[in-house]
């Protein structure tokens, strides 16, 4: 065996043992001649590691290929979007919401205008509410598939990847003809929505409607009866009710460990009591279960946009108080999205009270009054929260937000110690954590 | 109207708002660079008050209300009379939702009581998070004041229901008992918390910063915690901080 000298991956001596940096190769090239005192290794895995969803860094104790020890650092995204809603009017923190959890942007929006609506003590219009769970809903799938999706790429099963990101191109088109935008939208604004449905927009779901069934089926074609995709999932990253409960786990993880609790089951809101659906359930406890609960809530969500659809009447998509609802409604213009041809005439042509009012709602923003609520809904993690505090201005005192990704994502060391280093990924892709939601 | 030069509007004084001019003291300051109530209408005269508005100050009188009742009694059942009269400073209903303020020396024996008792069962640990109250209250507010509030949303997923607890504490004595022991979640949460304000969780495995790096200064999420500003490479320029930029002072 000839060692050859890599200026760029020596080893040097640290308080917590002698550190390798590895740049390839072989790893008894890496050791030469150095004999091992134990077989316990740290890995780092990540920040930067194309199966940790973004910008984690696990730090893993190895003995062998068994993960003794998983610690889990956080932070990489943290860009204060807490702090920063206190800098803007009520509205404006719509658009910083948004981008927090970024595969779940409408859950974010439809969270924190609830939030706001309550301390307003407002109730949005009937059409408002329906659009709200028809776009979160839609979301849902996308958030689904792209869940999905990585699962599939990071077990190596890279045809689940490119499907799952070929479906959910379906459901972005639909939001971005809702929208305009594909993520990030600012679409649900506290007292209702930013637009109403655009002309055609009904059509399009609906055709969606036609064809996504089929494809959730290919899907299980291809990967659910697949022994390697089955072999890799059963009984990795085992958490049974009580270490969710313990930990703080929701959403589909919980439901994987046999209980039914669904937010929009237990605890309803916008109407969801009257939508027909089922809350599917597993009992695996595993990383097998969670992906079975994903596919089946794919198919519940199908339900409740139909639904939707069908209870679509025509209305108002803002509250009629004047003092909260955003002056105009957007509309298309040749030159873009903006106020409607015919607000920009009335404002600038008819009414000076009109244009001082819009001047002010807009700049200033509207007060809420002081107080504090908490607002929990269903996303496609878990319990999303919204602790959110006014003093009476018009902008926030608090947004803290209660985010699934980041309370789920201490599982992670409960979930993997003890197993192999390669169901560590199946666990925490199990977990489907949005770094942007964890780091906020 | 003109409440733009600083001065005590004629007419604020008798509705109690005279000290609108002094200095951090009670009042939001407004947008567009107006000092003095920050009302830019002249119509609303707007005062910080604490959340809960006035009603905040003082407990809320019982009954409260739907099962807030019964859960009240049950954890003077559960912790015994002389335990919640010492524990529990104030209830306060507001827009549905309870909240109970606790002393925090109690507030271990009750979080245990709430999650074990069998009337209570409150199993889950929702958000574990901080609000600073900075300079709310009004201009009297003194420096021992206790502006940090650990708030604590429990969730009981046998009885489906939702309560706050609220622990406050002093800058100068940021002290709360972790609650790690009883609900391991709040594990991250208690660490995002003292990241975000420097409350200090007593008992907690490994209180170290979270979300900020680790040789970060400073608590962001304080409300004195300085804001940026932005170096711009043009003759000199700066875009100052958001709080001192004209339309957030």
């Amino acid at each position: 065996m000839t060692t050859t000298h890599d200026p760029y991956a020596g080893s040097r001596e640290t308080t917590e043992g002698r550190v390798y940096t590895v740049t390839g190769g072989d790893w008894d090239q890496t050791l030469g001649t150095e004999a091992y005192g134990e077989e316990r290794l740290v890995v780092n895995m990540g920040p930067q590691h194309p199966s940790t969803h973004g910008v984690l860094r696990l730090v893993l104790d190895l003995e062998g290929e068994t993960v003794t020890k998983a610690r889990v650092v956080i932070g990489y995204l943290h860009t204060g979007i807490e702090k920063n809603t206190e800098y803007r009017n009520w509205t404006q923190g719509t658009t910083f919401v948004t981008r927090m959890d970024y595969l779940a942007p409408l859950y974010n929006e439809a969270g924190y205008c609830m939030a706001v609506e309550k301390l307003l003590g407002i109730e949005i219009p009937q059409r408002a509410a329906t659009i709200r769970v028809l776009v979160m809903e839609l979301n849902r799938i996308a958030s689904h598939l792209v869940a999905l999706a990585t699962f599939g790429m990071e077990m190596g099963a890279l045809t689940g990847m490119t499907n799952g990101f070929r479906e959910r191109e379906l459901v972005l088109d639909l939001l971005e003809e809702i929208t305009g935008l594909r993520m990030n939208h600012a679409y649900i604004r506290p007292g209702g929505l930013a637009q109403d449905l655009p002309e055609g927009a009904v059509e399009h779901i609906r055709e969606f409607l036609r064809v996504m069934p089929a494809q959730v089926a290919d899907f299980h074609k291809l990967l659910t009866g697949q022994p390697i995709w089955q072999a890799r999932l059963k009984d990795a990253g085992y958490l049974d009710v009580t270490g969710c409960v313990a930990l703080g786990v929701t959403g589909p993880v919980l439901r994987a460990a046999g209980l039914p609790w669904d937010l929009r089951k237990v605890d309803p809101y916008l109407g969801y009591e009257t939508y027909d659906f089922e809350v599917p359930t597993a009992d695996t406890c595993d990383a097998w279960g969670r992906y079975l609960v994903r596919m089946a809530e794919v198919n519940e969500s199908l339900k409740i946009v139909e639904q939707a659809l069908d209870r679509l009447a025509p209305g108002p998509v803002m509250v009629e108080d004047r003092k909260v609802a955003w002056p105009a409604q957007l509309s298309l213009g040749p030159d873009g999205m903006g106020n409607s041809l015919e607000h920009v005439k009335h404002i600038m042509g008819q009414s000076m009270e009109a244009l001082i009012h819009h001047f002010k709602l807009v700049t200033e923003g509207f007060r809420v009054p002081a107080g504090q609520v908490y607002v929990p809904i269903e996303s496609p993690r878990g319990e999303l929260g919204y602790h959110v505090v006014s003093d009476g201005g018009t902008r926030p005192w608090r947004v803290h937000v209660r985010d699934p990704s980041f309370v789920n994502l201490q599982a992670t060391a409960a979930m993997s110690e003890g197993g192999m280093i390669a169901d560590v990924i199946a666990a925490i892709a199990s977990l489907d954590p949005v770094m942007g939601g964890v780091d906020r | 109207m003109s409440n733009d030069g600083g001065e005590v509007v004629p007419g604020r004084e008798e509705a109690g708002y005279a000290a609108s001019t002094a200095s951090g003291g009670g009042f939001r300051k407004g947008s567009f660079g107006v000092s003095g109530s920050g009302d830019t209408s002249g119509f609303g005269g707007l005062v910080r008050v604490e959340p809960g508005g006035a009603v905040a100050l003082h407990s809320t009188e019982r009954p409260y209300g739907g099962w807030f009742d019964e859960v009240t009694d049950a954890l003077i059942e559960a912790v015994g009379a002389a335990t919640y009269a010492a524990a529990v400073q104030r209830v306060l209903v507001d827009r549905g939702e309870i909240t109970y303020f606790v002393a925090r020396e109690h507030l271990l024996t009750l979080v245990q009581a709430l999650r074990d008792d069998e009337a209570l069962r409150f199993e889950l640990c929702s958000s574990v998070s901080g609000v600073d109250y900075l300079d709310s209250g009004g201009p009297a507010a003194d420096a021992g004041r206790p502006r940090f509030h650990v708030v604590l949303h429990l969730t009981s997923m046998t009885y489906r229901r939702r309560i706050r607890l609220e622990v406050a504490v002093t800058a100068e004595d940021p002290h709360v008992p972790s609650v790690t022991g009883i609900y391991p979640t709040a594990d991250w949460q208690e660490r995002e918390t003292w990241d975000m304000f420097g409350i200090v969780f007593d008992g907690h495995p490994a209180l170290t910063r979270i979300l900020m790096p680790d040789d970060w200064d400073g608590h962001p999420q304080r409300k004195d915690y300085p804001l940026g500003g932005v170096p711009v490479e043009y003759h000199d320029a700066t875009i100052p901080p958001p709080d001192t930029r004209r339309s957030y002072r």
